[in-house]
């Protein structure tokens, strides 16, 4: 489903016009091809300490590493790709003042799809006037978000431990965070092996994607493959068809499985056993819609919304946790969905399991933790073009692409990318959380 | 030399169609390769080149000369996979299995892909003989004068189509009218055929709902199911068709579409291999091949009830048994293909005949009565449909599958086919 509207605003007349009778003008934005550089331009790294410190050293030395010239001052002129700041050492509402003297000049040279970094400490709960310093970080990433234009996004990582800082910079400059803006994560302990190699960082490791025959399953498994990960694609049977073709397209193997079935975490378990070295990383994607009004709503609309997106996947990883076929290190990524946080007319059923998965994962990431270091995130995609959305009405569609600070719909890659970094090693210290894929979505934000 | 038997990984096939369905507008080629790439995708085989990969079809089109070859190229398998085809009537797809299986036995293949398909709504329309026979001495003539007097041979009438015919070349009967006259000698009744067909769909809708097909099927063209299966079959809903073979025999006449296999369209694959292939591609094995035999009978000139068209299994088993020191009861699992349901019970009914035994099977004792409730368990052509060459496949992947959940156990493999043959087999978990 193409998007004619960006198409239109991006053409040198319908550009002049856009400006003109202030009309959003969506940018196309930066995404990741592989081998490209991970930012087309320079980086300004910041800090809000008053010397950078060994802290800024490691920061310089990390993002060297990955190809990127650093800066440390915004040039006199000409653009710059990534604005980065650490503001760890905010401790009172004055040192905020720091962000401002940092990021001011710097979004005025910041070019089309930059990026915006923050690092920031999570509150702790020992120091009132420094924990309040900094939640407001968020505060100002999240409204900084809003302010930036063509493409830029704005994120934010609270580094409770920098195992995975490195892995969490590189996807969030790259074009592999395109579609997430404005969002905040939390690194914290675990482990996060380096890559052997950055450009296929799960070379080895077994993946199962469920609901992969098509849109957004098909393009995690795509991501995965793609990544250097051995893909199992599973689906229904009627999706079959589909789903060979995902696979022989990925190089992978398919799997026919209803998850709502009663038997399927067995079969699960028997698959794997008969056919991998054990499991490391499972997505759980495979989620249906049967909307109605509460009011209206039947009985097996309301069941099998709620064994398909959330029982299954319980079930599952109970099932998963007490076999030997989940590996050490493994990952295990859900899809939830920004109606999971905001709700949705008509779609008590499925923001039920939506805002489920999201307990899920904060749930059991202990569990998880204690299976050999494995991590346990969800990812919750806002309005992605897929054959679901293309079937909406224009004028729906058309508002819904546009009420995100990119103000375009995301792409199913862009979903599958974040999948992909929290199903990597590097992402180890990432557990328990829930990342948006949304554009900034104004829905749920 | 070392032998050894081949192991039997897995099969796909799509599900089989009925004539001018779904798949109307699927070529031979077109379903073949969806069959193959469903395998491929199964078992994660992108770009490994195979030894070999055999199948066939019985109604083909002369441009389809390397059918098989032309399925390996478009699909997802290597290039550099050598391909073939194969063709024995209904015994084809059993057949690239033997060829196959016995090359791996051999050593001098590893892995192989054996399968099968037919499409009778694809089916080849060849030009009438004397409008080719026309067209050829145009074609051979040296001068124009000579190719203009070769074709003032024309004429309207040679427009009218060569269609394929299913009848015997030797006897112009069709398949169903020769196996109504074994039936009638056999003298097998109305109502065990009606029981048998419903069996059939029973069991292959038994099938289907315990998920045993999930990994042995990929839907092609939006089927997901064989379209000729009817889950709420019974006797006596069978028992109200006319018959529509051997109705010379009046009052007599027990086959009807109900209890014969219907035209259909479909293709269908076995992954076969050495178990140290298997092994290292990490693919459990699901059983093994053991032995096979074919045989003929001379339906021709022959005794009417002793060699009927599709009686060569009757002869092919007892020689498989002897070879192998087995009594017919020494099975778990029986797979009789169906063409007809006649077909099966006059097998079974030869089987325990001690007369025909003795004199044409040269045996003291009868073959004897087999464990019914061990025939064709999970359905067979009567409910699937019979895509000619893609029965074998359909029956080979379907039986290791049984014999793999059951977790040991032996099963034979019965297919009786045009021109008085017959092809049968033994796999062994």
């Amino acid at each position: 489903m193409s998007d004619r509207y960006l198409t239109l605003v991006n053409s040198p007349i319908g550009s002049a016009v856009a400006s003109r009778v202030g009309l959003p003008r969506p940018s196309v934005l930066r995404r990741y091809e592989p081998g490209a550089p991970l930012l087309p331009g320079p980086a300004v790294l910041g800090s809000t300490a008053k010397s950078a410190g060994r802290a800024g050293t490691a920061l310089k030395k990390l993002l060297t590493g990955a190809g990127v010239e650093v800066l440390d001052a915004l040039p006199a002129d000409g653009s710059v790709a990534a604005l980065v700041l650490d503001a760890r050492s905010v401790a009172a509402p004055g040192d905020l003042r720091g962000l401002r003297e940092f990021l001011a000049p710097g979004v005025r040279q910041l070019g089309a799809s930059g990026r915006v970094v923050v690092l920031g400490s999570p509150a702790d709960g020992k120091d009132v006037t420094v924990d309040a310093t900094r939640q407001a970080l968020d505060g100002i990433v999240r409204s900084l978000a809003k302010e930036l234009r063509r493409g830029a996004t704005a994120n934010l990582l609270w580094v409770e431990d920098d195992a995975s800082l490195e892995w969490a910079l590189r996807f969030l400059l790259s074009g592999r965070s395109a579609y997430v803006d404005g969002q905040p994560l939390l690194l914290g302990p675990g482990v996060a092996p380096t890559p052997g190699d950055w450009e296929r960082p799960l070379a080895g490791k077994t993946a199962l994607v469920t609901g992969a025959a098509r849109g957004i399953g098909a393009a995690i498994a795509e991501v995965l493959a793609r990544d250097g990960a051995s893909v199992i694609a599973a689906d229904l049977v009627p999706a079959g068809e589909a789903l060979a073709k995902v696979a022989n397209r990925i190089g992978g193997s398919t799997l026919h499985i209803d998850v709502a079935a009663p038997e399927a975490p067995e079969r699960l378990l028997d698959h794997l056993a008969a056919h991998t070295d054990g499991l490391d990383i499972l997505i759980h994607n495979a989620g249906i819609t049967r909307d109605k009004l509460l009011a209206n709503m039947k009985s097996e609309q309301w069941d099998s919304v709620i064994a398909v997106n959330l029982e299954s996947q319980l079930r599952i990883n109970d099932a998963l946790l007490a076999s030997e076929q989940l590996n050490e290190q493994s990952r295990v990524v859900c899809l939830s969905s920004t109606t999971g946080f905001a709700g949705n007319r008509g779609q008590t059923n499925y923001g039920a399991t939506k805002a489920g998965v999201i307990g899920l994962v904060r749930s059991s990431a202990a569990a998880f933790a204690a299976h050999g270091n494995s991590t346990i995130n969800a990812v919750a995609p806002g309005f992605i073009d897929t054959e679901m959305t293309a079937k909406m009405p224009l004028a729906t569609r058309e508002v819904a692409r546009r009420l995100s600070s990119l103000q375009q719909a995301g792409l199913p890659v862009d979903v599958a990318e974040a999948v992909a970094w929290l199903s990597s090693p590097g992402a180890g210290g990432v557990n328990g959380q829930v990342l948006r894929v949304c554009g900034q979505n104004i829905v749920g934000a | 030399m070392d032998i050894r038997r081949a192991a039997i990984v897995g099969g796909n096939r799509i599900p089989f169609a009925r004539s001018n369905g779904p798949y109307a507008h699927a070529s031979n080629q077109d379903m073949l390769t969806a069959a193959l790439d469903g395998l491929v995708a199964r078992f994660g085989l992108q770009d490994e080149r195979l030894g070999e990969v055999a199948a066939g079809a019985v109604l083909k089109h002369s441009r389809d000369f390397n059918l098989t070859r032309e399925c390996v190229l478009g699909s997802r398998l290597a290039p550099n996979t050598p391909a073939y085809d194969v063709q024995q009537a209904c015994g084809t797809g059993l057949e690239t299995v033997i060829l196959t299986a016995n090359k791996i036995a051999l050593g001098q293949i590893e892995s192989a892909v054996a399968g099968g398909v037919d499409t009778t709504s694809d089916a080849p329309i060849a030009v009438n003989e004397d409008l080719r026979a026309v067209l050829l001495q145009a074609n051979r003539a040296k001068s124009l004068q000579g190719r203009l007097k070769a074709l003032a041979g024309l004429r309207p009438g040679q427009l009218v189509p060569s269609i394929p015919q299913n009848s015997e070349p030797r006897t112009g009967l069709s398949m169903g009218e020769h196996q109504a006259i074994t039936t009638y000698e056999w003298g097998i009744g109305r109502e065990e055929q009606d029981e048998l067909a419903s069996a059939s769909h029973r069991n292959l809708a038994a099938a289907y709902e315990r998920g045993f097909l999930d990994d042995l099927v990929t839907p092609f063209l939006g089927l997901t199911r064989d379209a000729n299966l009817r889950a709420d079959s019974t006797p006596e809903k069978l028992a109200k068709l006319s018959p529509v073979f051997g109705k010379s025999f009046g009052e007599q006449a027990t086959m009807t579409a109900g209890n014969s296999t219907p035209l259909s369209d479909g293709a269908s694959t076995v992954l076969l291999a050495s178990d140290a292939w298997a092994a290292d591609h990490n693919l459990p094995v699901l059983a093994h091949f053991v032995d096979a035999e074919t045989g003929a009978v001379d339906y021709v000139h022959g005794d009417r009830k002793a060699e009927g068209l599709l009686m060569a299994p009757v002869y092919a088993v007892p020689r498989l048994l002897a070879r192998n020191k087995l009594t017919l009861q020494d099975f778990d699992y029986y797979e009789i293909h169906e063409a007809f349901a006649s077909t099966v019970l006059t097998t079974l009914k030869a089987w325990e005949d001690p007369q025909f035994c003795r004199d044409r099977l040269g045996l003291d004792e009868p073959l004897g009565a087999i464990d019914r409730s061990k025939l064709n368990v999970n359905g067979s052509s009567l409910a699937a449909g019979h895509p000619f060459a893609a029965t074998g496949g359909r029956i080979v992947a379907g039986l290791a599958k049984q014999l793999h959940e059951r977790g040991s156990g032996r099963g034979l493999i019965s297919i009786c086919a045009a021109g008085g043959q017959g092809v049968v087999a033994i796999i062994e978990k």
